[in-house]
Parts: C-alpha cells; structure tokens; sequence
C-alpha cells in the first residue's frame, strides 16, 4: 500500500508530495484550480494553475494575478507529481485534476455534471486510486431529464408567456447556467442579458464557444425594450426591487433544486425548472464507480448519506468538510 | 388528468391570487365536467377513504427503486411529502397513459375490494405509465390527503367569476354535504342539491385585526363589542327538528357536543347560530386548554360531561324560520337573538355579552382586563353590518390584547415539509430550569425566509446527528416568544402548555445567560 496524495488541510485539499493546494481557500503558494466559480476559484494565492479557458474567467474574478493556463491532457511535473486537467462537464473550462505519484493516481474532480449541455467539454472519467466527489445533488430524488427535454420545457414555457404578453425573466447562475439558458432559448426572440452575466460571456466567446446574439441591459435604464422579452438574470436580483420593476413579468428560476415542488413553492417563483450543471445521483454513481477508486471522498453537499450510501455497497468513502458550495446555495437563496 | 396536472403545476408555482384564479379559470374551459367535479371535491376534503397504507407504498416505491429503506427516509425528509418523494425516486415512466381524473378516482376506489397482490400490481403499472407530476397527484389521490394549494376564497371567486354567479351563492353550494357520486357539475353549481340537506352552513364571516386607532372607528354607538372568547368557533344548525353543529374548519362536531345537541333539540324554530363552545364552569369561562381535553375523542365519558361542561357562548343568527337572515343589519339580527334566548333559557345556551361603553377610552381599559375571564380581546362589530361570508375588512375587527413574551434558546430543529421542505422550520425552544434547560414550546411560524436560511445553515453546522429528522443543537440562538395564554398541564416535562406559541423575533443581543427560567414564567399563571 503506498502512501496516500491527498491530505485534508485547513486551507483545503493538498497535495503531499507535489506541495500544491487545490481549490484552495486560504491564501496558499500554488494553488491549482478546478474552475471558475467562486467558491472554487478564491483570491489570494501567490501562483495559479488552471485550464485555459479558466484563466480569463480568475482574470476578471481575481484581477492581476499570476496564473498559468493549461490544455485538458496536458501534463505538468510539479515536485516530480504528474498533473493533468480533465473535462469535469461542470461549466467552461472545469477541470478534473488527476495527480500521479510513482503509479498513485489520484483525481480531485470539483463540481462535475455528466449530462451534456452543447457549450461545454463533456466529462471524462479518469481512472484512479483515490476519488475526491462533491455531492450537492447526492439523494436518489435528484434525477434530471434529458436535456433535450429540460430545454423543450423552457422554450414552451417561454412561448406561452409570449403568447400572453408577458416577459420571462429567467434566473441563474451568471456563469455556466446563464449561458445554457441562453442556448435553450436561441432563436425564440432578442435576448436581454443582464451585465454582469454578458462580462462572462465575453469569457465564453474569447475561448471561442459561440453564443446566441445577445443584448446587455441595465434595468435602471432599459425596461422599455425588454417589455414582452427575454431577460436573464443572476439569482442575486431575486427579490430586488430592480427586478420588480419589470413590467408583466414572469419569473423562472433554473436550478437544480427546483427538482423539488416544496423548493419550488419556497421561492414563489411563477415557474421552476430542475436545470443544473451539478450531476444527479445515477450521474454520481456512474462516475464514481467509473474512476473505480479504492477510496472516496465526498465532499459539500449530502456528505454523510452519501459517505453511508457508498460504504453499504461497498465502495469506501469518507466524508470530509469543504467550504465550497457557495454557488448553489446563492442559487437556492 | 392531464389538465388536472397542469392546474396543481400553475397552483403550486405562485402566490399571487390572479395568477392562481387564471389558471382555474383554464381548468375550468378545458376539463371534463366530471374532473371539475372531483377538482371541487377534492378541495373540500371529500376524498375517499385511504386505500392502500403508506407502509405498503413506501415498501413497494423502495423494491422498484433498489435502495435500501433508510435512503428513503433521508429523501422523505429532504422532500417533506411522501407521494412526491416516491413519484421522484421511482425510474422514468415506460410510457404515458393519459385518463380523466374521474376515471382514476373510479379505479382507486375499486382498490377497496382487490388483494393486496392486486393492489400491487395496480399501483406499480400506473407508476410506470404517468410522466412525474401525474404519477405524484397519483400517489396523493391514494393517500387520501390531497391539498390544493389555494385559499377557498379564491377558489370560490374564480368559479363565480367565470360561471358569472354570486360568490356566496357558490360558497354555500360547494360547502357541506355532497358527493361526486351522486351530483353532476352542472346540478352542483347550481345548487340543486341545498335543498335535500338540512345540513349546510354558511361560510363564516370573519374579521381582521384592528389596524387603526379607535377614533378613526367614528362614533361609539355605530359599534357593539363583545369579549373576543378563545373556543371552538362553531355554527349551530336547527332545521326540521334536526341538529348539526360545524365548526370553522367546516367539521361536523355534532357529536362531540351532546350537551349542546341536546339544549338546541329543546328550543322552539329553526335557526343558525353562530357562537362560541367554550368549557364553562362555576360561572367562569375556563381556559382553551380543558376544552382540549374534550375534543377528538370516540366517546364523552358522563364523567367528562361533568368536569368539562362546555357551554354555547352564541353571537350571531344567520338564518331564522327558514329564512336567510345575512343581509340584515346586525342590530337586528342581535335583537332577534336575544328575544330567542330569553324565551328559551337554557343552561349549556347562553348569549355572549354585548360591553356597555361610553367611550373608547373605557373600552381600552376594558380590554386590559380581558384575559383575566380568559377571553383573548375584543371584537368590535358595525351595528348596521351584514354577516359577510368570509373575511372582509371594515364591519368587523378583531382587537385581541398584546400576548405574553418570553426569551428562550433553540435545541431542537427538524425540517419543514411542502413549500419549506429542505429547511430547518420546526422548532423547539428551552427555557432555565435552574441550571438545567427545559423544553417550554414548539413554534413553527414567525421568522423571515432569511432567517429561516440563516437558522438552517446554523443547525446544519451546529448539529449532533447526520441522519434522521431532528437535529439537536447547541443552545445558542435566543427568540422571543409569544404566546396568548398559559396553562398548567401534566403532558409537557416542564409543567406548563402555551397557547398558540410563535416566534416574535430572534433576539441576536441576547445569549443563552439572559433566557427565561421556568420559575418565573408559572408565575403568568393566574
């Protein structure tokens, strides 16, 4: 039995023998980041390594800082560890990072979704000795619908409130969700785009992802045109009074949450819709099982039903306390 | 039943009323008059009687979806309905069968004679044939506890808004006695049934608590004010020589009451009442907490009938000989009243005082002294009003005195369920018991959704267990409770019961050091 990679620090996931962080969330020296969201990627660290099409994404989250950005399957030696980024499926440029010490592997995945969205770079599943798994969505309730039909679900939606004069205001995450949405929607009348979600598609198109044409909005000024749209917003303008200054509006909230009628009922939406960038649990199970990792570890989320789950059929797993998840609970609140 | 899934859908998915009563007035242009029908009857708790037990579907859910049964409880109480938490787990449908309503609930209702490999067999195929929503309404429609999210008021509106009738006539109508089996939609709206049942109340009229200083009220005399009693608010019924008591839940308590049955049965006329029960004892009103004692039980002991006397504190006549009496004003109505008591005197039957004031001012310094009859206030009624079906705001007030107060710290948490499923809403607070803590009340309501967020995340952190439905936490976050009466009583560990506890505020100021200790708080007790 060789000696394990990862270690469970108070400044996050680290690497022992490559002396590296990942997704750290205290300011370390090196710090190796899985994605963009901002619970992941944090500011502070004195060196960054992510996939390049993260790397304009920390630039406009973090500013001016040192980071260097790699190909998916590109290896880098750090103090003689083999890394390597692999696509996570989560949202652009997500990155499962895999470690290789004398013939160890292990594999740090971030958030990770298996379902394929048409912007992103699907999953791929690494083999390794050590899986380290979030597990947001970790209950067998959560189980989405194709993607075909979750974006079926959001035009028709979308359709009926034009139908009936009334501007669909759709909520999600500025990054990675909002760009989904946008996709779904293509083709279906203007698109307005709040600013904050139209600076990160310029992250999108700069990695060369095309994006439906889109219009960016500031709702102290621009309610006239978007009266009858579309308009895509972050989960931070729920309950804003700029929100409630759009006329006829209705509001769709996108998330994976949603799943559930009791969250959907919470949030008094007009409509919600289980969309998520976060693997359901047949996802979990499928790409755990796939690394065929001798140990797990399960990280923000349902930890300690997923760390029992997994033990009963036989895979071990331990449960271990991360930070992260900053990204859906701002989605769910 | 696919527009039936579509109006739960466009029920579930808003809060506001327009919203809700368009999406009725769309059941109601597409649905089979048959699925309106069950709609109606759904809605007004005339549901069939359970079919299959929980343990049966909760067993069978579990077999197909190949997880072991403690998965399934975590999902529950991530999910807080059984019917959905089963419809999510189970795999995607095969196909999608698509049946009205009526023809479901004719099928469930054969369950009743089938076996229970049957009833299996029968469950299991229509899981694998309705898409997620249906296979969840489904599931309800067998539990027999189908609640659809609406207020009966808007409910109500929407259907006199679009069949363009008087809302009160479609509240009387759909309220009451009636069977999908044996009334058609057409036969219903209309009312054609009313006559044949004795039986039908009226929808209460309700009031809203007084908003305004009393002067903006006008001139004292427009006004009556009675003690606001903290009862059974209920509706007594005599017609042909037969005797139903309701109460506002719309429940036929009749039999609970067989000392007020009896009292009515000797009274000249037919009438309905509108009053109050209450447990009433060496000329005193008793405290809500020993009518308690009396309610829900199979049988009323002689002996309970003798502890427990309760007493008929009546208010108002809505209907006498036969006539509707609503529209009159309430002078009249009281008039009336009161020339039916005094003729009839009768001990379980008494008429709830009218206050004599002259001015507000004696009014106020009334109400002060309201609970020590153990009543929770005043009520303040426009003596030229109508008895208005349902709340509306102006004719009527509910004054109810401040209620008691006191600080204790949170211990327990466990999840809501339906619209506040997935967060910690239901809690217990302890006061001091000298150096120990004691629990003192359960409250549910009473926090923002932001800070019900910020307590979840608090006991999500803070907790003792990972697995099952409540969570112990470290007493560290004080509230404020209020409450509008206490009570000795054996049941609970601290010795007291509180009336109607809520959670005020969260006193973020205060620490576990500066709760209350049980000592002090039995002290309220007079």
């Amino acid at each position: 039995m060789q000696s394990r990679l990862l270690q469970f620090r108070p400044e996050g996931i680290y690497c022992v023998q490559g002396k590296f962080y990942i997704d750290p969330w205290m300011p370390v020296d090196k710090a190796i980041i899985t994605h963009g969201h901002s619970d992941h990627a944090r500011a502070g660290m004195n060196d960054y390594l992510c996939h390049h099409l993260t790397t304009p994404i920390l630039k406009i989250r973090l500013g001016d800082i040192s980071v260097q950005g790699i190909e998916y399957g590109e290896t880098v030696d750090i103090n003689g560890v083999k890394l390597s980024l692999h696509p996570a499926g989560h949202i652009i440029g997500a990155a499962q990072v895999r470690m290789e010490y004398k013939g160890r592997v292990a594999v740090v995945s971030g958030d990770y979704k298996v379902q394929h969205d048409g912007l992103t770079t699907p999953i791929e599943i690494v083999k390794c000795h050590e899986f380290v798994s979030e597990s947001t969505f970790a209950l067998p309730v959560y189980n989405w619908a194709s993607v075909e039909e979750q974006n079926r679900q959001l035009r028709s939606w979308v359709q009926n409130n034009q139908a009936i004069g009334k501007t669909s205001v759709l909520i999600g995450y500025a990054l990675g969700k909002a760009q989904r949405i946008m996709k779904a929607l293509e083709g279906l009348g203007p698109l307005n785009v709040h600013y904050s979600i139209a600076k990160l598609n310029d992250a999108y198109e700069a990695a060369g992802v095309r994006l439906p044409d889109y219009h960016t909005v500031d709702l102290n000024t621009d309610l006239k045109t978007i009266e009858n749209g579309i308009l895509i917003v972050p989960p931070s303008l729920v309950d804003t009074n700029l929100l409630r200054k759009v006329p006829h509006r209705a509001e769709a909230i996108c998330s994976g949450w949603m799943q559930v009628r009791g969250a959907r009922r919470w949030r008094a939406a007009d409509a919600g819709f289980a969309i998520s960038d976060h693997a359901d649990w047949n996802g979990l199970l499928q790409v755990i099982k796939g690394t065929q990792a001798e140990q797990v570890y399960v990280t923000h989320g349902q930890t300690a039903v997923f760390e029992k789950y997994l033990n009963e059929i036989g895979i071990p797993t331990k449960a271990v306390k991360t930070v992260f998840g900053e990204e859906e609970i701002q989605e769910l609140s | 039943m696919k527009e039936f899934a579509i109006l739960i859908n466009a029920l579930d998915s808003t809060n506001k009323t327009g919203l809700k009563q368009e999406a009725i007035e769309t059941f109601l242009a597409k649905a089979p008059d048959e699925d309106k029908l069950w709609f109606l009857a759904l809605f007004t708790g005339k549901r069939p009687k359970r079919k299959v037990s929980t343990t049966l579907l909760k067993q069978w859910a579990i077999e197909i979806a190949g997880i072991p049964a403690w998965l399934f409880q975590e999902s529950y109480a991530a999910v807080g309905d059984l019917g959905e938490t089963i419809s999510l787990i189970l795999p995607e449908p095969v196909q999608y069968k698509e049946q009205p309503l009526a023809v479901w609930m004719e099928q469930i209702k054969l369950l009743e004679l089938m076996t229970e490999p049957e009833k299996k067999q029968y469950v299991i195929n229509a899981w694998q044939n309705l898409p997620h929503t249906e296979r969840f309404i489904f599931n309800k429609l067998l539990g027999g506890s189908f609640r659809v999210g609406i207020a009966a008021k808007s409910l109500i509106n929407a259907i006199a808004g679009y069949y363009k009738m008087e809302a009160s006539a479609v509240a009387h109508t759909i309220m009451g006695e009636w069977h999908p089996d044996q009334v058609t939609f057409d036969a219903l709206i209309n009312g054609e049934h009313i006559q044949s049942h004795r039986s039908k109340p009226y929808p209460f009229c309700l009031a809203y608590a007084l908003d305004k200083e009393l002067s903006e009220l006008g001139m004292e005399g427009l006004w009556q004010a009675e003690y606001k009693w903290d009862g059974i608010r209920a509706q007594l019924i005599k017609r042909g020589g037969e005797v139903f008591i309701w109460s506002r839940g719309e429940e036929l308590i009749t039999d609970q009451f067989p000392e007020i049955k009896d009292a009515l049965l000797l009274i000249d006329g037919n009438f309905v009442i509108d009053g109050e029960l209450l447990v009433h004892k060496d000329e005193i009103v008793q405290n809500f907490s020993e009518l308690q004692k009396r309610l829900n039980r199979k049988n009323i002991s002689r002996k309970m009938l003798q502890d427990l006397p309760v007493v008929l504190f009546a208010y108002d006549l809505l209907e006498w000989e036969n006539a509707d009496w609503r529209a009159k004003q309430l002078s009249e109505r009281r008039q009336q009243l009161e020339h039916l008591f005094i003729h009839n005197s009768s001990h379980g039957l008494r008429l709830s005082p009218v206050i004599h004031f002259s001015d507000w001012e004696e009014l106020a310094l009334i109400r002060e002294t309201a609970r020590l009859q153990n009543s929770e206030g005043l009520m303040l009624k426009q003596k030229e009003s109508p008895y208005h079906s349902g709340r509306k705001r102006g004719d009527w007030w509910k004054w109810k005195i401040d209620p008691l107060t006191l600080d204790a710290v949170l211990i327990y948490a466990q999840k809501g369920s339906g619209r506040r499923s997935g967060y910690y809403t239901d809690y217990t607070f302890a006061v001091k018991d000298g150096e120990n803590l004691v629990t003192i009340a359960k409250a549910y309501s009473g926090l923002t959704d932001k800070e019900i967020q910020e307590v979840s995340r608090f006991v999500n952190n803070n907790a003792l267990e990972k697995f099952g439905p409540v969570r112990t936490v470290k007493p560290e976050l004080v509230f404020e409770l209020a409450f509008e009466g206490i009570s000795f009583s054996n049941r609970h560990k601290s010795g007291v019961a509180l009336r109607f506890p809520r959670i005020l505020r969260w006193r973020r100021d205060k620490t576990v050091n500066d709760i209350d200790d049980i000592e002090s708080i039995k002290q309220l007790i007079r």
